[in-house]
C-alpha cells in the first residue's frame, strides 16, 4: 500500500483482520472501491502546512480530572445484572468457546 | 562450548497490581483474589458497557509516582493515558487503557551487587479479566470473570542490563523489597499481584550496545528462583543454537517448572499493531514540581538508606542488617526495640547486636510487643549473669583441658575460639554472656 | 393570556394537547388546566396514527402515563420526552438502531436520563437513529428508515432523525438527541424544529453509546428555543462519571431570553462557498441577516479562506477530512468491545455502514498511517480552533446554513454513498471539531414541499446563553416557528 492509495482487496483483507470485522469476498471489492473514494477526500489534508502546530486531542482544556480511591457500592452491578444480557453464561461466568492462550 | 565468549542480555518486564481500595478507572472494589464469586465487582466501566467512561484513580497515580521516585526515576510533568488495541475475551473494551509515549516515570536505576539495572520506564494501566478453561456439556469452553478487569496495574520495564540469572534474581528481590516498603501492592506472585517476564537474548563476544536481532520472551514464571532457572536454561539453549551458526527464533516461550525448561508457544508471524492513540475520555495529567516534591516527602526511608543508617547507628554487620531490614515491619520492630532499650534503664545491658540476633533467630515470626521482646532478652542475660571469678575460672579450666584446641588457635586457626566458648558455656551450664566469655578466653590465650 | 382565551383559542384552532410546547405543557399541568391522562391520551393517539408510517419510535414506554402521574410537583411535571435510542435507559431496550444490540436491556440509566427523570421528565419511548449514529439520514438504521413528518417522501436527516421527527410530528413534548457532527442540528433543520448542540463537555456522555468520544455532545431537540434552553438546564453539569465534563457551574440558559440584541456583532459564514452560493439556503441566511439588523445587531459577512487569516473563516472542506478521520478512528476504537460475549450479538451483526467506518478508522490509526492521517487531522483541528478563537474576538455569534444540501433530501438519497453523512454535514463539522455550541432553528419553509431550511447559530465555547438569546429573538421576529406563531 502506498499513499493516495489504491486499496486492493488484499489491503481490505488485512484491515478486516486487524479490525476483526468479517467480510465476504464480494464485500471486499465494494469496500476497496469505497475506500478509494474516501481516501481522495482525506488526502486533501496534504495541502495544508501544519508545521509547528500541536495536535488537539481534547477541546475542553481540562486537566487532572481524577477520582478519590473510594468504593462506589451504588454503581456496582450484582452478578445477575452483570450477566443479564450475556448471550451465554454459566455458573456466574460469561462463556465463550475455547480460546487459545495469549 | 565456551560460554565465556557469549554475553547474556536480559531485560525484565514486571507488572504489579496496586492495592488500592477501588479499581483504576471506576469505583468497583479492588479485591479480585478474594472475591467469593465471579463477576461481583463490575460496573458499566470495567464491564465495558456502552457509555461506561473511565475516570482515573488519583491514589493509583500517586503511588505510581512514588514507585518511580523510589526507583530513582525522572517524573515528567506532563503525562497521559493512551488506548492500546487488541482483541481478546478478557479485554472487554477491545483496548486496554495504558500509557504509550508519555509514561509517568522514566530513567531510573536499581543497584544490586551483581550490577546496576537501569529502569527504562514505569507506567500505569489497567488489568484484564480472568479466563479459565473448562468443559461444559462436553464442549471445550472458556469462562470469563471480570472481577479483575480494571484493577490498577503498574508496568516496570528495565533496560537490557541483566547479565545473568543470578543478577535477575537479586534485582527482583530488591525491587520486591522496595515495593513492599512503599506498601502499594501485595506483590504476591502466588496471588497474581506480581508478574514477571524476562526478555532474553545472547550475543557473541562482549555487548557493544547493539541489541541482537532476536529476543525470546518467557511467560508463566511465578518465582524469582524460576526466573533464574528460565534465564539459565534459555541462555544455554541460545548458545547451542548460535554455535551452529543459526539465530534463535524470536518467540514467546512458557516456563515449565517441572522440567526447569521452557517450551515454545505459538509464535506470531507479525508484530501486533496496537494502534495507540491518546484516550479522548481522559484529560491529560499535569504535575507541578511542588506536587512531585510533596509526593517525594511521603517516601519512607528506603532499604539502601536504612542499611547505611543502621550500620552507622548500631554497628551491625551488613549481612545482619539485610536480614532485619528485609521487611519494613521488621526494621521498624527492631528500631522500636532500641527505643525501648534506650528509655528503660533496667534494659541497659541489652545491646543492638543481641536484639538483631534474637530477631534473626525468630525468622520473622514475632508475636509479642517490642517491650516484651526486649524483656525476654534481658531476662536471659540476668539468668546468664555469673560471678566474674567463676567465669574466669571456667575459662582457665577449659583452656587447660583442651590443649590441642589452644595450640590450633595459636597456629592461626581462629575459628577454634567458637569451640572453646561452647565448652565454657557447657561448663557453666548455659550461663555466662558469650561475648564476655570470648573476651576472657582471648585474654587468657594471648 | 387567561385560561379562557387559551381554551377558546384551542377550540377555534382545533389545537390538541400534544401540540403544546414543553413550557406550555408544564405550566398547564401544574396549574391543573390539563391532566396527565388528557395529555398522554393525545400523545398516544398521535403516535398510533403517525408512527406506523414514519417509524420514529422503536420502543414505546407502556408505563409512561402511569409514571407521569406521580411527577406533578417536579420542574418538568411529568411531560413525555422522546429519547434517542443511544441513551442507555434502565430496563428499557436500547439498541442504537443496530442488530448488534437488538436484545440489549441496560441495567443502568445514562446520567442524562437519570437527571431528566429526577427533574420529572418521562421517557415516552426510544427513537430511531442511524445505526451507531453513523449517518445524517436515519436511513441506515437496522430497523427501517424514519420518514420526515413534514413530507414523508423525504428523509428526516440524522442521526437523531427519530427524535427530530417526534418533535415535528407532535408525538412528544420534547426530545433529546446527540451530535457528533451535525446529528442534532441537521435533522432539526430538515424537520423544521429546534436542535441545540451544547459545548462539548457541557453535558455528560456517561451511559450514551459512544461514537466519536472527542466530539459527542448530547443535547435537546424541541419545538422552541426556550424549550431547548429549559431542557438543557436539566441536562447540563459536571458528572463524576465523565471526566470530560466541564467543572464550570451550570448557568440558567434562559437567563438572557428576551434581552435586546442591540450592539451585538453577527458574522455570516459559508454563503460564499461554491456549493452554497446562490442556493435557497444562502438566501435564507442573507435574509436572516437583515432580520438581525432590524433587531439592532451589526451583521457582516465573513469571507471564506483557504488558510488561517484574521477576520476570515477557514474553508470547511478540510474539516470534512479532519472529522472523517478523527471520528472514524474513534469509532473503530469505541466499537472494538462488541464481541458477543457480555451483552451484544457479535461483530457479524454490524451493518454495512458500521463495517465501513470501523475499517476505515482502523486503517487511519494503523502502523505507518497514524501519523499521516490521525495525527495530521488533529493538527488541522487545531487550526480550526484557532480560527474560531480569532473570530470570536470580534463576533458574538456566527450564522450559516445548517445543511449544506439545504432542504431535506428524498428517501434513498443516502444509499451507496461512502461519505454521505460527512459530506452533508460539511458546514457543521468545523464547529463540532472545535467543541463549540450551536443551535439550529427554522428560517424558511417551502410551501409546495412543506420542507424547511435551518439556520445554524454558533457561539464561542461555553456561551450557549448568547446563541439562545439570539435564536429566540429571531424566532419571535419571524414566523417560521409554528409553535411560537400559532395562528391564534
Amino acid at each position: 500500500m502506498q499513499s493516495s492509495l489504491s486499496f486492493t482487496t488484499s489491503d481490505i483483507t488485512h484491515i478486516s483482520e486487524l479490525a476483526l470485522i468479517p467480510v465476504t469476498e464480494e464485500e471486499k471489492t465494494r469496500l476497496a472501491d469505497g475506500f478509494n473514494t474516501v481516501i481522495k477526500v482525506l488526502d486533501s489534508l496534504n495541502q495544508i502546512d501544519v508545521s509547528g502546530i500541536e495536535p488537539t486531542h481534547h477541546v475542553t482544556g481540562l486537566e487532572n480530572i481524577t477520582r478519590e480511591d473510594i468504593v462506589d457500592e451504588a454503581r456496582m452491578f450484582t452478578q445477575k445484572e452483570a450477566l443479564q444480557n450475556a448471550p451465554v453464561s454459566y455458573d456466574g461466568f460469561f462463556l465463550v468457546s475455547r480460546v487459545l492462550d495469549k | 562450548m565456551d560460554t565465556k565468549i557469549y554475553t547474556t542480555i536480559v531485560g525484565m518486564e514486571i507488572h504489579i497490581e496496586l492495592a488500592t481500595k477501588s479499581k483504576m478507572f471506576c469505583g468497583c472494589k479492588n479485591d479480585p483474589f478474594n472475591a467469593k464469586n465471579p463477576n461481583i465487582y463490575t460496573c458499566p466501566v470495567c464491564l465495558a458497557m456502552p457509555g461506561g467512561l473511565p475516570v482515573p484513580n488519583r491514589q493509583a497515580i500517586e503511588w505510581t509516582i512514588k514507585l518511580g521516585l523510589a526507583l530513582g526515576c525522572t517524573i515528567p510533568l506532563f503525562s497521559k493515558f493512551d488506548r492500546k488495541h487488541y482483541f481478546y475475551p478478557d479485554l472487554p473494551k477491545g483496548y486496554q487503557i495504558s500509557q504509550f509515549d508519555q509514561p509517568f516515570c522514566k530513567d531510573g536505576i536499581v543497584r544490586v551487587p551483581e550490577g546496576d539495572v537501569r529502569i527504562q520506564r514505569v507506567h500505569l494501566e489497567e488489568d484484564t479479566g480472568k479466563l479459565q478453561h473448562a468443559v461444559v456439556d462436553g464442549k471445550k469452553v472458556t469462562l470469563v470473570d471480570f472481577n479483575r478487569s480494571g484493577v490498577p496495574l503498574v508496568e516496570i520495564v528495565t533496560e537490557p542490563d541483566i547479565r545473568s540469572g543470578d543478577q535477575a534474581k537479586a534485582f527482583l528481590k530488591k525491587l520486591h523489597q522496595i515495593i513492599k516498603y512503599l506498601a502499594i501492592s501485595g506483590a504476591d506472585m502466588e496471588k497474581g499481584s506480581m508478574r514477571l517476564e524476562p526478555n532474553i537474548s545472547v550475543c557473541k563476544g562482549a555487548f557493544d550496545g547493539v541489541l541482537p536481532s532476536y529476543k525470546v520472551e518467557v511467560k508463566n514464571i511465578n518465582s524469582f528462583n524460576f526466573v533464574k532457572k528460565a534465564i539459565d536454561y534459555e541462555v544455554s539453549r541460545h548458545i547451542d543454537i548460535l554455535e551452529t551458526g543459526e539465530l534463535p527464533k524470536q518467540e514467546t516461550r512458557g516456563y515449565d517448572a517441572a522440567n526447569s525448561a521452557t517450551i515454545s508457544q505459538r509464535s506470531k508471524e507479525t508484530a501486533e499493531d496496537y494502534r495507540y492513540f491518546p484516550d479522548p475520555d481522559i484529560p491529560p495529567i499535569r504535575f507541578t514540581k511542588d506536587q512531585i516534591e510533596t509526593i517525594k516527602q511521603t517516601l519512607p526511608e528506603l532499604p539502601d538508606d536504612k542499611r547505611i543508617r543502621f550500620s552507622q547507628s548500631f554497628g551491625l554487620k551488613d549481612s545482619d542488617i539485610d536480614l532485619i531490614i528485609d521487611r519494613q515491619e521488621h526494621a521498624d520492630y527492631f528500631e522500636k526495640c532500641i527505643d525501648v532499650i534506650n528509655s528503660t534503664p533496667a534494659f541497659d545491658r541489652v545491646t543492638p547486636y543481641m536484639v538483631a540476633k534474637a530477631l534473626i533467630n525468630s525468622r520473622g515470626v514475632v508475636r509479642v510487643s517490642e517491650t516484651e521482646f526486649v524483656q525476654a532478652i534481658s531476662d536471659k542475660l540476668t539468668d546468664l549473669t555469673i560471678d566474674p571469678l567463676i567465669l574466669v575460672e571456667a575459662c582457665r579450666k577449659i583452656t587447660e583441658e583442651h590443649h590441642d584446641a589452644v595450640e590450633s588457635y595459636h597456629k592461626g586457626k581462629e575459628s577454634v575460639i567458637m569451640f572453646l566458648i561452647g565448652q565454657v558455656k557447657k561448663e557453666l551450664k548455659g550461663k555466662g554472656d558469650a561475648e564476655k566469655i570470648k573476651e576472657e578466653l582471648l585474654m587468657q590465650l594471648t | 393570556m387567561t385560561d379562557f382565551f387559551w381554551l377558546v383559542g384551542c377550540l377555534i384552532n382545533n389545537m390538541k394537547l400534544n401540540e403544546l410546547t414543553l413550557i406550555e405543557a408544564v405550566k398547564k399541568l401544574q396549574a391543573k388546566d390539563i391532566s396527565h391522562a388528557e395529555l398522554y391520551q393525545e400523545i398516544q393517539k398521535e403516535i398510533a396514527k403517525k408512527n406506523p408510517e414514519l417509524n420514529m419510535y422503536l420502543t414505546i414506554n407502556p408505563e409512561a402515563e402511569h409514571e407521569a402521574e406521580k411527577l406533578l410537583n417536579t420542574p418538568l411535571a411529568g411531560v413525555p420526552i422522546a429519547v434517542k435510542d443511544n441513551y442507555l435507559t434502565k430496563d428499557m431496550k436500547t439498541t442504537a438502531s443496530s442488530h448488534v444490540l437488538k436484545n440489549f436491556i441496560p441495567p443502568f440509566d445514562s446520567t442524562v436520563i437519570a437527571k431528566l427523570k429526577h427533574a420529572g421528565g418521562v421517557i415516552m419511548g426510544k427513537t430511531n437513529m442511524d445505526a451507531w449514529a453513523h449517518g445524517s439520514s436515519t436511513e441506515t438504521s437496522d430497523f427501517g428508515r424514519t420518514k420526515n413528518p413534514r413530507n414523508p417522501d423525504y428523509l428526516p436527516g440524522g442521526s437523531s432523525g427519530g427524535s427530530a421527527a417526534a418533535v415535528a410530528s407532535d408525538t412528544c413534548i420534547g426530545s433529546i438527541g446527540s451530535e457528533t457532527a451535525g446529528s442534532i442540528r441537521q435533522p432539526a433543520s430538515w424537520c423544521g424544529v429546534v436542535g441545540l448542540k451544547p459545548t462539548y463537555g457541557r453535558v455528560s456522555r456517561a451511559g450514551i453509546v459512544p461514537m466519536a468520544s472527542s466530539t459527542d455532545s448530547p443535547g435537546p431537540i424541541g419545538k422552541t428555543v426556550e424549550d431547548c434552553a429549559v431542557m438543557l438546564n436539566f441536562m447540563a453539569g459536571k458528572d463524576p462519571y465523565d471526566a470530560t465534563t466541564s467543572i464550570l457551574n451550570v448557568p440558567d440558559f434562559t437567563q438572557f431570553v428576551g434581552k435586546s440584541l442591540k450592539g451585538m456583532r453577527i458574522g455570516v459564514c459559508y454563503i460564499d462557498h461554491p456549493k452554497i452560493i446562490g442556493t435557497a439556503a444562502a438566501l435564507s441566511i442573507e435574509q436572516a441577516g437583515k432580520t438581525f439588523e432590524q433587531l439592532g445587531a451589526t451583521v457582516e459577512q465573513v469571507m471564506l479562506s483557504e488558510s488561517l487569516a484574521d477576520g476570515r473563516i477557514l474553508n470547511p472542506n478540510y474539516a470534512i477530512a479532519v472529522y472523517t478521520i478523527v471520528q472514524r478512528s474513534e469509532v473503530s476504537s469505541n466499537l472494538a468491545g462488541y464481541n458477543g460475549i457480555r451483552y451484544d450479538l457479535g461483530r457479524g451483526e454490524f451493518g454495512a455502514e458500521a463495517k465501513r467506518r470501523i475499517m476505515l478508522g482502523t486503517f487511519t490509526l494503523s502502523k505507518g498511517y497514524a501519523d499521516k492521517y490521525y495525527v495530521k487531522a488533529q493538527q488541522v483541528r487545531t487550526l480550526y480552533i484557532q480560527n474560531f478563537n480569532q473570530l470570536f474576538q470580534t463576533y458574538d455569534v456566527l450564522i450559516a446554513p445548517t445543511s449544506s444540501m439545504g432542504y431535506a433530501l428524498p428517501l434513498g438519497a443516502s444509499k451507496d454513498n461512502p461519505m454521505f453523512g460527512e459530506l452533508e454535514d460539511m458546514l457543521l463539522e468545523p464547529s463540532t471539531i472545535a467543541g463549540l455550541p450551536g443551535i439550529s432553528i427554522p428560517c424558511f419553509r417551502d410551501e409546495t414541499t412543506n420542507l424547511y431550511l435551518g439556520m445554524n447559530i454558533i457561539a464561542k465555547q461555553w456561551d450557549e446563553q448568547k446563541m439562545i438569546q439570539i435564536a429566540h429573538a429571531f424566532e419571535l421576529a419571524t414566523t417560521w416557528n409554528q409553535w411560537v406563531h400559532r395562528s391564534a
